[in-house]
C-alpha cells in the first residue's frame, strides 16, 4: 500500500480524501494557500505545506510548488481531488516523472477525455451515443454559424477544454449564436487557456444523468450506478440523487453498459464519471463528457453501494484489487446530496464572509462533507462550496423527508448560504414528483 | 450624482468604463469576480463617470464605492 499521499486540493475534498487515507494508514500531507491556513483540512493532515498566495494560479494551480511540497515531505503519491490540477495531463506527467504515484488515470486518458471534441469522436467510434455536434473545433463565428445550420438550432456552445459550466451558452437563433460564441471564446481563453469552441444540439427537456465507473488494476471497468444531476443553476449542479427517478431499468442498463465501453476505450484506471444527457421525451441518452477524476457528488454512490470510492482510488493506484467483490455490487435505498453554497438563495450570487456559527445536522443516514467550521473565513478566491449535505434512506420519499429535516437543522451564520433554496427545492412539487429536468431551477426562479 | 457600490466581497477583474466616459443606464462599469463567477456591475442611471474608485486587481468589500456617475 502507499505509505503517504499529498492531497493537491483544499477544503471539503481535501478533508474527505484525508479521512480515508488516515483510515487506511496512509500518512497525509495537505497544501494550502494564504487564504486557507485556518481551514480544518490543514489541521487534520499529518503535515501541511504552505504553497503560495490566495489566487489559485499562484497556489493550487502551481504544479512546481506542489511537487516541491511532495519532495520536501517525502510524500509517495499525489491525490488531486477535483478541479484545479485534477484533469491536467501535464501535471499528472510531472508527478509521475518526479517518481511519485499519481492517484488517477493514465495521463493519456485525461488528455483524450479532456478535449470535448476528441472525446466525442472517440465515443462515437466506441459505440457510445453522442448528440449531433462538432467533429472539429470552430475558429470563428462564420464557421460556428455554418455548423449550427448543419446541426440545427437550438445549439449549446461550449469550450472544448472547458468544464464547470463556465462560458456555456444556448443559442436559438443566429444572432444569439454570435453573442454566445464570443462569450464562450473569451471565457475559454481566460479560464482554460484554449479558445477552441464546439457546438452540440441542445436538448430542451433533458436530465443530466451520469454513471460512476471504476477501472480496476487488472484492466476491468465497472459501472457503479448512476447519479441524477439535473438540479442546476448556471449549468452548475446544486443537488444530486441516486437512483435517478427519471431512468427506467432498461435505460439504466444501456447507460451503464455504454459507460463501461467509454472507460474501456481509454483503458481507464481508477474512479471516473461518464456524464450523459437523457432526453426525457424520447427516453434516450447521449454522451456529454467524461470527468477523469473523483466527482464532487461521489458520496451518494458511496451511500447506496457501501463502497468507499477514495479507498478504491488508492488501491487501484497501488496496483491492488478493490476492497469489494466486483461481481456482488448491490445498491440499497436512495441517497441525495445538497450542495451548500455561500450564495444568496434567490439570485445565487456569491456571498463570502466570516463564519460566526456552524452547526451540522447529525443522525441516522446523514453525512456532511464540510470544508469549513465556525471561525473560518470564506474568501472570494475559490468556488462557493461550503459543504455537501448527504442523506441516505430506504426509499426516495423518506430520503426527501430526512433531507428536509437536515436542512432545517443545519445552522450557518456569516456568509450568505443557499440553505433556504434547498428547503424550497425539497418541497417543490416538480422535484418531489421526480419528474424534473435541468430547467427546474429556472422554473422555480423565473427571471 | 449616483453612487455605484459593490454587492459582495469580490476581486475587480476588469474596469470597463473610464472617468469621463458617458454611460447609459444598464452599461457595464466594471466586472467583478467572486467564487469563480463573473459579476458585471452596471450603471443604474445615464450620465458621466466622474470618479472610478477601483482598479483591476483590487479587492472590494460589500458596500464599497465602485464609481460615481453624474
Amino acid at each position: 500500500m502507499l505509505e503517504s499521499v499529498l492531497v493537491a486540493n483544499r477544503a471539503e475534498i481535501a478533508r474527505r480524501v484525508i479521512r480515508t487515507a488516515r483510515r487506511m494508514g496512509i500518512r497525509t500531507v495537505a497544501v494550502y494557500s494564504d487564504a486557507d491556513a485556518d481551514l480544518p483540512y490543514v489541521r487534520e493532515a499529518d503535515e501541511a505545506v504552505h504553497i503560495g498566495p490566495a489566487p489559485p494560479a499562484r497556489s493550487y494551480l502551481d504544479a512546481a510548488a506542489i511537487i516541491e511540497a511532495a519532495r520536501k515531505t517525502g510524500a509517495a503519491a499525489v491525490h488531486p481531488g477535483y478541479g484545479f490540477l485534477a484533469e491536467n495531463a501535464d501535471f499528472a506527467r510531472q508527478v509521475i516523472a518526479a517518481g511519485l504515484t499519481w492517484v488517477g488515470p493514465d495521463p493519456a486518458a485525461i488528455e483524450e477525455m479532456g478535449d470535448k471534441i476528441r472525446a466525442r469522436n472517440l465515443m462515437e467510434r466506441a459505440g457510445v451515443p453522442v448528440s449531433p455536434g462538432s467533429r472539429e473545433p470552430l475558429s470563428d463565428v462564420a464557421a460556428a454559424s455554418a455548423e449550427a445550420d448543419r446541426i440545427g438550432y437550438p445549439v449549446m456552445v461550449k469550450a472544448a477544454a472547458g468544464g464547470g459550466g463556465i462560458g456555456m451558452g444556448v443559442a436559438a437563433t443566429p444572432a444569439e449564436l454570435h453573442a454566445a460564441f464570443e462569450t464562450a471564446r473569451s471565457r475559454a481563453e481566460r479560464f482554460f487557456g484554449s479558445p477552441e469552441i464546439l457546438l452540440e444540439r441542445y436538448v430542451e427537456r433533458a436530465r443530466h444523468v451520469e454513471v460512476q465507473i471504476l477501472g480496476l488494476a487488472d484492466g476491468r471497468v465497472l459501472a457503479l450506478g448512476e447519479r441524477d444531476c439535473s438540479v442546476q443553476r448556471r449549468h452548475q449542479k446544486v443537488a444530486e440523487e441516486t437512483p435517478s427517478p427519471g431512468v427506467s431499468a432498461g435505460l439504466r442498463e444501456q447507460m451503464l453498459a455504454a459507460a463501461v465501453r467509454a472507460g474501456q476505450a481509454v483503458s481507464y484506471r481508477g474512479a471516473g464519471t461518464v456524464e450523459c444527457l437523457v432526453d426525457t421525451q424520447a427516453g434516450s441518452f447521449v454522451f456529454l463528457e467524461m470527468n477523469t477524476r473523483l466527482q464532487v457528488e461521489h458520496p451518494v454512490t458511496e451511500l447506496v453501494t457501501g463502497i468507499d470510492l477514495v479507498e478504491q482510488q488508492f488501491l487501484v493506484a497501488a496496483g491492488q484489487p478493490p476492497s469489494f467483490d466486483p461481481a456482488a455490487v448491490t445498491s440499497s435505498g436512495h441517497a441525495l446530496e445538497l450542495r451548500i453554497y455561500a450564495e444568496d438563495p434567490v439570485r445565487f450570487l456569491p456571498g463570502p464572509g466570516t463564519i460566526t456559527e456552524w452547526a451540522e445536522p447529525e443522525g441516522e443516514g446523514i453525512r456532511v462533507d464540510a470544508g469549513y467550521q465556525a471561525g473560518n473565513t470564506v474568501t472570494p478566491f475559490y468556488d462557493p462550496l461550503l459543504a455537501k449535505l448527504c442523506v441516505h434512506a430506504p426509499d426516495r420519499e423518506r430520503a426527501l423527508e430526512r433531507a428536509a429535516a437536515a436542512v432545517d437543522a443545519f445552522a450557518i451564520a456569516g456568509p450568505k448560504t443557499n440553505l433556504r433554496f434547498h428547503a424550497e427545492l425539497l418541497t417543490s412539487p416538480e422535484f418531489v414528483s421526480g419528474d424534473y429536468d435541468t430547467s427546474l431551477i429556472s422554473r422555480m426562479r423565473p427571471s | 450624482m449616483a453612487e455605484v457600490r459593490a454587492e459582495m466581497v469580490a476581486n475587480v477583474w476588469k474596469v470597463v468604463a473610464a472617468e469621463g466616459d458617458h454611460v447609459d443606464d444598464g452599461d457595464t462599469l466594471v466586472i467583478l469576480e467572486s467564487m469563480k463567477m463573473e459579476i458585471p456591475v452596471l450603471a443604474d442611471t445615464a450620465g458621466t463617470v466622474t470618479t472610478m474608485h477601483v482598479a483591476e486587481g483590487d479587492v472590494v468589500q460589500e458596500g464599497d464605492l465602485i464609481a460615481e456617475i453624474s
